[in-house]
């Protein structure tokens, strides 16, 4: 036979069955779909912050340092440089309080003083426009919008920080890098010029100030040649630098977690979509088993026969990936507004051709590899069957071990690994994921043979007609209980999984109040306003809950070794501590309790009672020291404000975070640093109306220097960001129900004509329409149940796992979203099976069986 | 050229074998017109089955143009069936989505022949149905079906055809034509035609008749003439030589 000739066969042997092979086909679109615009996104996105890289940073390099002020040597290397032509630029970020004395109202916010130059790459675009370039005409502040609204001001405003006075400028429409939900959650930005940062009088003892500066290269010096000879000085220093590549390695390293993430749905989805291809191409196939006796009668070989149908198929599942390819680079355009807060680029989207050849790939794949299994069954056909017409399931056996079908077994299961390995970071994971694939596939597939067995030994004579009816459904040949109870319970296990996870995230990062129920902190509160503060608070009739005092410092040593050495036995490779730690300002404060937030977990927490001459004892947060790898009993030297102050670790605690008090890495005995330079951080219990804003406003009239936060806002704040995740995470769950619902569809309308021959017999028989429905209504709530309550088990045990493994954070079963999610799905199945055997209801006996 | 040798065909039923045909043998020559007649349960279709190289026996062979079929494999067997043998069935199993011309086309197409539709219109034609080609069986008469069917079986000239009731779905009057269509077949163009049935007067228009009971052969014997003439068919039927 011609390849021509078979072509043409398979393709008018199609005609009646077009719309019904799309239809199973369609269940591959929305996975093909969803992998397309995530991967194109993906591409977009990595390639839009490799353009605009250097705008990112601002320069060619830039280096960074909380010190007050740069170690001489680099202020010596940074002199040179300035005369060999290379461009600096700095800017220095704090935070503290914004006021404008029109309104009196004030608001922590994020100010930013920049030097003269900066940015040398990118564009910060204001409202009015133009007027970033006139910031260092004088006293002038840009803002972001959203302190306007918060202090009631406008443009052309007065806003105080600290002691000193700015016109506010303009506002900003963008700043190149900055993600706009980070800065939401972080405080509001202010740009001023920094010549007048010393006036505000804001950076004082303990201030935490990042001071960045950005250079320019010019073409006498590159990149590589600046970092050989700035390096040995950055690194003696402590001083960390980024580049351009290293800005655009961790943006493209979170696009690519985000990409991964997003990926797994899409992957899962297309995995769905097989099951709902393999399911409705085995209906396909119990049609056929005729005509392929026919054909087979008429000279046809196995072969030819699979080769007709495997066309069919082929040319089914090009058009269902085909309409996802399309769907997903539709979906590609719409992606950059639902992402914009969480995106630190400006994203030009283009139609990337090999996100979409590899959709269409793996849909294609997808969909044949899974249609090959019950295609393959037709090459046992026996034309015997024109004589003899055996069941359907007897024409379709073959040997007992077939080894084309174990074959296409193994390609499936292989599709499914190299699918998982593929997408994933790296092939554990990717066979960690095949395997929880696997796991969830097997455990629906033995829930729904349960149900199919079970169901044969349960019902009894004395139930209703209409529920046993009902329930045989879920047995009876060619029954359809394992494909519905997988695609249902799929469905319910990501949708739930989603739910289950936020509920789990929003729990952790809920703010709670302590039990003296403290709303407001105050921060940077120098030694000598502490007293002063505390009885202003006082005086206006509210309670300072804590009063606690906070030491900078870093580490100098640990047992005897020196943070520099064991940088450079870092840089050796060997066994290390971490590295965030050696380099890091710790905020400790001395007590000689616990507090309520805390718990110890080895050793034993200092009381006090410790011998003048021993050395101090510190209590270390759990976490930390692990990551530093301490021990009880080790030493640690700590430099504060240049006086080394050894001290032994005698505990470890476990902090609850989350509480609204301040907690602490590391506590000292107080003895240890009661002489220090320290300054304070006082909770106070503010209550009534409009109570909070007026006492900050006091306070910044009276310490400029000294912030404070409201728990209330902080609430609020948390609240809109988890809000923007929030809609991200229902766009999830919205997805992975419209994945389900397709593939419900397939294998659901895959035995219509079994179900619509058997109603016309019930009703030729004398049962009502209602009867029937009811019947019919009883086996999908039966199967909805079943999937759904499966599916809801699994997700209990998928969130598990990603709040264990990934996340790091306690987990509770959350009982209402998933009961939910439930009813939903049950809902949408039975809907799914009375729409599609709704001809059961509207034709009359004689027309359905002449159907039938 | 169709010879039967010691046919056997058994089952398993239970734990015990259950034998539907038993030790069956006969030769057919070529141009010969046979009708295998039995009640219900005979094994009149397993005979046909095993005669036709659709199904395998469990002793004994068939052996068509000197080709045993029992020694070839399922795809080979197909394959002489798309060269040497035609099928008219008591259900006319035409393929449902394909017209008439296209049903007819099949046994041309799957041997890799040029100018099959030219061909299945020819045939269609000479059967009657020059004007219904591509109708779908659905829109045809059980009759018009049937032709179609005929038609399809002559699609590759075959040596020998294979007719299982094929009037049994049919009036009689349809019937009758149907029957005479076959006789002047096996008249015009020298195909061997074995017809298997359990109507007896179906089966006196054969040349002989081949009885079975219970799986064996309880008689094979000539067909005495008849006292009238049979009534030529249309004349159409020399055209459906080669």
């Amino acid at each position: 036979m011609h390849a021509r000739q078979l072509l043409r066969l398979a393709w008018r042997e199609s005609r009646t069955a077009r719309r019904r092979l799309l239809l199973y086909m369609s269940s591959i679109s929305l996975g093909v779909a969803a992998l397309v615009a995530i991967d194109s996104f993906a591409s977009n996105t990595q390639r839009s912050v490799r353009e605009q890289a250097r705008a990112l940073l601002g320069g060619d390099i830039s280096i960074t340092t909380r010190l007050p002020s740069y170690p001489t040597p680099i202020i010596l290397a940074l002199d040179s440089l300035h005369h060999e032509g290379v461009g600096l630029a700095q800017v220095s970020t704090f935070a503290s309080m914004a006021l404008v004395p029109r309104t009196g109202a004030t608001r922590l916010s994020q100010i930013r003083a920049v030097t003269p130059g900066y940015p040398f790459y990118g564009e910060i675009v204001t409202s009015p426009a133009g007027e970033w370039s006139r910031l260092q005409a004088g006293r002038r502040a840009l803002v972001d919008p959203t302190l306007l609204v918060a202090l009631d001001a406008h443009v052309g405003d007065t806003l105080t920080l600290g002691f000193a006075k700015f016109v506010i400028a303009g506002t900003l429409v963008n700043v190149p890098g900055d993600i706009a939900i980070a800065a939401a959650a972080m405080g509001p930005r202010v740009y001023i010029p920094e010549r007048y940062i010393r006036e505000t009088g804001l950076l004082l003892f303990g201030s935490r100030v990042e001071h960045e500066t950005v250079f320019k290269l010019p073409p006498s010096l590159p990149l590589q040649r600046f970092i050989y000879r700035m390096r040995p000085r950055l690194e003696q220093a402590s001083i960390r630098y980024r580049t351009p590549s290293q800005t655009e390695f961790n943006l493209t390293e979170s696009i690519d977690q985000l990409r991964d993430f997003l990926g797994v749905i899409g992957l899962v989805a297309l995995l769905l979509g097989g099951i709902g291809v393999a399911s409705g191409v085995n209906a396909f196939v119990m049609r056929k088993i005729d005509t392929v006796a026919i054909l087979r009668c008429l000279g046809a070989t196995s072969r030819q026969v699979l080769a007709i149908y495997l066309l069919q198929a082929v040319v089914m599942g090009l058009i269902g990936a085909s309409v996802g390819a399309l769907l997903g680079v539709a979906l590609q355009f719409g992606l950059p507004s639902v992402l914009t807060d969480f995106l630190p680029v400006d994203v030009k989207v283009t139609v990337e051709p090999t996100a979409v050849g590899m959709g269409l790939l793996v849909g294609l794949w997808v969909a044949l590899v899974f249609a090959l299994r019950p295609l393959v069954a037709l090459r046992n056909v026996s034309p015997l069957q024109t004589l003899r017409r055996e069941s359907d399931a007897d024409a379709l056996r073959g040997a007992r071990v077939d080894p084309v079908r174990v074959l296409v077994a193994l390609g499936i299961v292989l599709s499914v690994v190299a699918l998982g390995v593929a997408r994933a970071d790296n092939p554990r994971q990717g066979l960690g994921f095949s395997a929880a694939i696997g796991l969830a596939v097997a455990v629906l597939f033995a829930a729904a043979t349960a149900l199919s067995l079970g169901a044969r030994r349960v019902v009894r004579p004395s139930w209703p007609f209409v529920l046993r009816q009902g329930v045989a459904s879920l047995y009876r040949p060619g029954n359809q209980t394992r494909a519905v109870v997988l695609a249902l319970g799929f469905g319910v296990f990501l949708m739930s999984t989603v739910y289950q996870v936020q509920h789990n995230l929003l729990r952790t990062v809920n703010v709670k109040l302590d039990a003296s129920r403290a709303n407001v902190v105050f921060f940077d509160v120098q030694e000598d306003q502490s007293a002063p503060l505390d009885s202003l608070i006082r005086a206006q009739g509210f309670t300072v809950v804590q009063r606690t005092p906070i030491v900078p410092m870093k580490i100098a040593a640990i047992n005897g070794v020196s943070t520099a050495q064991m940088t450079s036995d870092t840089a050796r490779g060997r066994r290390r501590r971490a590295g965030w730690a050696l380099r890091r300002e710790f905020r400790s404060t001395f007590r000689d309790s616990v507090v309520a937030s805390e718990r110890v977990t080895a050793g034993r927490f200092h009381t006090g009672g410790s011998p003048v001459a021993a050395i101090p004892e510190v209590s270390v947060d759990k976490g930390v020291a692990e990551d530093m790898r301490l021990a009880l009993g080790d030493t640690i030297t700590w430099d504060v404000q240049g006086v080394r102050v050894p001290t032994r670790v005698t505990s470890f605690r476990e902090v609850n975070w989350t509480r609204f008090e301040p907690n602490f890495f590391v506590v000292f005995e107080r003895r240890a640093l009661e002489d220090a330079p320290k300054q304070y951080v006082l909770l106070a219990d503010v209550r009534g109306p409009a109570a909070v804003p007026r006492l900050q406003r006091d306070v910044v009239s009276r310490f400029p220097n000294v912030s404070s936060l409201d728990l209330t806002l902080i609430q609020q704040t948390v609240g809109r960001v988890l809000d923007r995740v929030t809609t991200a995470i229902r766009f999830m769950a919205g997805l992975s129900l419209a994945l389900g619902i397709p593939v419900l569809f397939s294998a659901v309308s895959a035995t219509r004509r079994e179900r619509l021959r058997e109603g016309v017999l019930l009703k030729v028989l004398g049962a009502t329409r209602r009867q029937v429905g009811r019947i019919m209504l009883s086996e999908y709530l039966l199967l909805g149940a079943l999937g759904s309550l499966v599916g809801i088990v699994l997700s209990v045990g998928g969130a598990w796992a990603l709040m264990h493994f990934v996340f790091r954070q306690p987990f509770q079963p959350a009982v209402l979203p998933s009961l939910g999610v439930a009813a939903l799905m049950i809902l949408v199945a039975v809907s799914i099976g009375l729409l599609t055997g709704r001809d059961v209801f509207q034709e009359t006996p004689m027309a359905a069986l002449r159907e039938a | 050229m169709l010879q039967a040798r010691q046919l056997t065909k058994e089952y398993q039923s239970g734990d015990h074998r259950l034998a539907v045909l038993r030790d069956v043998s006969f030769t057919i020559p070529d141009g010969a017109f046979v009708a295998v007649v039995g009640p219900s349960g005979s094994g009149k279709t397993t005979l046909l089955g095993l005669l036709a190289g659709l199904d395998v026996p469990s002793h004994g062979s068939v052996v068509l143009d000197g080709k045993d079929l029992t020694s070839l494999s399922e795809d080979r067997r197909a394959q002489l069936r798309g060269e040497k043998v035609g099928f008219v069935f008591q259900s006319f199993q035409l393929i449902p989505t394909l017209t008439a011309l296209e049903n007819v086309q099949v046994p041309l197409e799957l041997r890799g022949e040029n100018g099959a539709p030219a061909r299945a219109r020819e045939l269609l034609t000479r059967v009657g149905l020059g004007d219904r080609v591509d109708h779908f069986p659905n829109q045809l008469s059980g009759g018009e079906q049937q032709r179609v069917a005929i038609a399809r079986a002559f699609s590759n000239s075959p040596r020998l055809l294979f007719a299982d009731e094929p009037t049994g779905n049919l009036d009689s009057e349809t019937g009758a034509r149907i029957v005479e269509l076959l006789e002047t077949l096996n008249r015009e163009s020298g195909t061997t035609i074995v017809l298997v049935t359990h109507d007896l007067a179906l089966a006196r228009r054969a040349q002989r008749i081949i009885r079975l009971a219970d799986g064996v052969v309880v008689s094979d014997t000539p067909v005495e003439p008849a006292g009238e003439p049979i009534e030529p068919a249309s004349a159409i039927a020399p055209a459906l030589r080669d």
